[in-house]
């Protein structure tokens, strides 16, 4: 049974989690995803889960507790965003070595500093190198579908990495959509028992979790996380067409909305997919052969099927919320272009730094963005490669 | 020393059997090494319940082996010895 | 509570096979805790040398569960195995009676895992956590912790021509998780065999949050002959620089009077890194840290008597 509620990024999270009801959740506030844990401890308070919950004292602890949960055979989550996720950064990598499927909804907010709480995806970005799977949503009902693979995708016995499910901060976090929410027995159902991989707990076989590696272990054991986040893809894959032909929405790795047919295009992720299709929209009705490309898949990143995707059209626009001061434009910009490097025919690129702190990227910016892709389709030459947008 | 397997056979996630240490002996950090004199010894086990690395072993009540495998050599347990005048546990040089 | 040889008839839950130091204290904290726990017993340990020498892998020497993930999170980790038990036994997952004993440093505990302790202290966890408190970071060449006491040379406060070594004081642990409010709090040694397996025994009798501050020896960050581990413990408890005792629910017990209290010296003099103490123009830091433990020791007891116990 399905039911049509009005649930915003954050509700919706909260109600994925006490429909995946897990063991323990160890979990501290931050705006903006501190909603998620208040409407969860509500839960807890009510008795509608059989959750543990841990209020621990930071988000470094979170991730700490969260770990051990999942190691000792718990199914385990915690919620997060910019700061918090930050201060959990030594633990992530620590979570995929051990090969925990951790489920964590990660509000996608700025970086201090200076220090802001609004949206971008510099947080999420900084994460990318630490075995964690990470899928972006563009609103409620992507971030509650999402929340639900990620169960399936983290505890698939090929796969056994933690994953997180972003979402953008106020502006999917704290917005107000229709969605359409499963009912407590198919979630139940859907994402099954926990397959509990480790067993700190079983004392009669005990097992000895996170040795010391030295130069004769350690790279074996990081090999296995490379395999397996590549294997991953195939799993998010099947588990993606599998939600579709359960449930009515299927997922990829990414969106292509007016891809095929343009001749230029956008690549992006989250919420900014929304106004960039109705922008897209206003053009096509003019003629122009404009698409979007939306990552929904970030880690692990799906190279070959993006430049499959891309390798058609004159010229594509990164537009990425996210500056890698690395003085060569932004991380999304860098994996584009090195995606495409091995087609024989492939668009230039152009990379748009936009939104970060939140800042609004307004309708008139898109339209800049789409008539100078269009200049650059047409004269077949990059004016300037790396731009801001939207900063004074 | 087991086997270095690759990363197709080594079990994922960094987990290891418990005790496996057994098989790792620290037996030649010694220089010196623990004699004790069954005669004298009058099993009141503070060798055993000092010694750092699980070397001093006993059955019944009574040490009957100090295992050279484990046992470094820091002459704990001579030093915990209360037997007078002389020690039931003497540390001796290894050369 | 457990004699020796009841104790010696108990699995030896710790192997030989680590790579501990000769003489090394820790070790011994940890076969003497988990021999006086009669239950199985999941293990956490917070980065350090005991972490480190015990799990080089593929070598464990540990025969009961154990995991470790980071430095600073000993407490937290356990809260999360902790969380996940109670969630597990309550939902009928699983059964039995488990116990849970978190270790960590000085440097894990007083220092960088402060935090993490205190909030663990906090939320009530049914949980041991044991320091082993060798008073500095001897797992990376013994750098100062909060635990260093006043005097001592280390390798970021070492003494100088102008320095003689650490300048303040060290911070009071045990203290502090007696202002934590948990219902059990202690301090023992290595060298005490009897005081710390019984110290462990009561605290595993008892439901919460539990904390015990083991004084431990190190042959290589003090700089003393390695088979003096236990008289230097003994001496600690002797001088009255580490008094033994505890704190059940806010009630102060001596675990231990020394019939005679030694002079200070006598447990520095030992050691390295307390010689620069003796040259003839640091009498007065000398007389000053006697001085210290002497106002100590009086307070403790003064504790002793006022929220002691009632004879």
């Amino acid at each position: 049974m399905v039911q049509v509620v009005a649930k915003t990024g954050n509700e919706a999270m909260a109600e994925a989690m006490r429909q995946i009801n897990p063991d323990v959740v160890a979990a501290y506030p931050i705006t903006p995803a501190t909603e998620i844990v208040m409407i969860f401890s509500q839960f807890v308070a009510d008795g509608l889960v059989d959750t543990v919950y841990v209020p621990v004292e930071s988000e470094h602890s979170a991730m700490s507790a969260t770990i051990a949960a999942s190691a000792a055979g718990a199914r385990a989550m915690t919620g997060t965003s910019s700061q918090g996720l930050a201060l959990m950064y030594e633990m992530l990598p620590i979570a995929s070595a051990l090969r925990l499927p951790i489920v964590m909804p990660e509000v996608n907010r700025a970086l201090s500093g200076p220090i802001n709480i609004h949206n971008d995806h510099s947080d999420t970005f900084a994460a990318r190198d630490f075995g964690w799977i990470q899928i972006f949503s563009e609103n409620s009902q992507e971030a509650y579908d999402n929340m639900l693979q990620a169960v399936k995708i983290a505890e698939h016995p090929k796969v056994k990495l933690p994953a997180m499910v972003t979402t953008d901060g106020f502006i999917i976090s704290h917005c107000l959509e229709k969605i359409e929410i499963l009912d407590d027995g198919t979630v139940k159902e859907y994402i099954g028992k926990f397959p509990a991989y480790t067993k700190l707990l079983d004392t009669s076989n005990p097992i000895t979790l996170g040795a010391l590696d030295l130069q004769n272990y350690y790279f074996e054991h990081k090999r296995q996380v490379a395999e397996a986040m590549k294997t991953s893809k195939d799993i998010i894959l099947e588990i993606g067409k599998d939600f579709g032909k359960k449930f009515g929405r299927e997922y990829g790795f990414f969106e292509k909305y007016k891809l095929d047919d343009a001749e230029m295009a956008i690549v992006c992720l989250g919420s900014f997919a929304g106004s960039a299709k109705a922008v897209i929209d206003e053009y096509r009705e003019k003629g122009v052969k404009i698409g979007l490309l939306k990552i929904r898949v970030y880690r692990p990143f799906p190279d070959e099927e993006i430049a499959a995707a891309l390798e058609h059209l004159k010229a594509v626009a990164v537009v990425e919320k996210c500056d890698g001061f690395a003085a060569k434009g932004g991380p999304l910009y860098d994996e584009i272009k090195s995606c495409l490097y091995d087609k024989k025919q492939r668009p230039l690129v152009i990379d748009y730094i936009t939104g970060l702190g939140g800042r609004e990227i307004t309708h008139s910016q898109i339209i800049e963005i789409f008539d100078e892709l269009k200049h650059t389709a047409s004269s077949g030459k990059i004016k300037e490669a790396v731009q801001y947008k939207g900063v004074r | 020393m087991a086997q270095e397997l690759g990363w197709k056979e080594l079990p994922e996630g960094d987990a290891l059997k418990a005790g496996t240490a057994a098989d790792f002996h620290t037996g030649d950090w010694r220089s010196k090494r623990p004699i004790k004199d069954d005669k004298t010894c009058i099993n009141c086990l503070f060798c055993y319940i000092y010694c750092p690395d699980s070397a001093v072993k006993v059955k019944d009540g009574k040490v009957i082996e100090i295992d050279y495998n484990y046992c470094k050599g820091c002459g704990i347990c001579e030093n915990v010895c209360p037997v007078k005048p002389v020690k039931a546990i003497k540390m001796v040089s290894e050369r | 509570m457990a004699t020796l040889k009841e104790l010696a008839v108990r699995e030896d839950r710790l192997t030989g096979g680590h790579r501990m130091c000769p003489g090394c204290g820790a070790p011994i904290i940890v076969r003497q805790a988990l021999m006086a726990v009669k239950e199985p017993v999941v293990v956490v340990s917070a980065t350090g040398c005991l972490e480190v020498s015990t799990t080089i892998f593929p070598y464990s020497a540990w025969k009961v569960p154990f995991l470790h993930s980071a430095f600073e999170n000993s407490a937290a980790t356990m809260s999360g195995v902790e969380a996940a038990y109670t969630s597990l036994k309550k939902q009928g997952k699983i059964t039995g009676d488990t116990k849970f004993i978190a270790f960590g440093g000085d440097g894990g505990t007083y220092d960088i895992g402060f935090q993490s302790l205190s909030g663990a202290m906090e939320r009530g966890h049914d949980m041991l956590y044991i320091c082993y408190d060798n008073q500095a970071y001897m797992n990376t060449s013994v750098q100062r912790s909060g635990a260093t006491p006043r005097g001592a040379s280390t390798t970021t406060e070492p003494a100088g021509k102008v320095k003689q070594g650490k300048v303040m004081t060290r911070k009071d642990l045990t203290e502090c998780m007696v202002a934590h409010n948990i219902p059990y709090a202690a301090q023992t040694i290595v060298g005490d065999w009897r005081d710390l397996t019984k110290k462990v025994e009561k605290a595993m009798s008892i439901k919460g949050p539990k904390f015990i501050n083991v004084l431990q020896p190190c042959q290589l960050g003090w700089g003393y002959r390695m088979d003096l581990t236990i008289e230097l413990g003994k001496l600690a408890a002797d001088t009255c620089f580490w008094p033994l005792y505890e704190v059940e629910n806010g009630k102060y017990t001596l675990s231990y009077t020394p019939k005679e209290k030694k002079p200070l010296a006598e447990f520095l003099k030992p050691q390295n890194r307390f010689r620069h103490l003796f040259k003839p123009e640091n009498q007065k830091l000398l007389e000053e840290l006697q001085a210290d433990v002497d106002r100590k020791w009086e307070l403790l007891k003064k504790k002793c008597d006022c929220f002691g116990t009632e004879k």
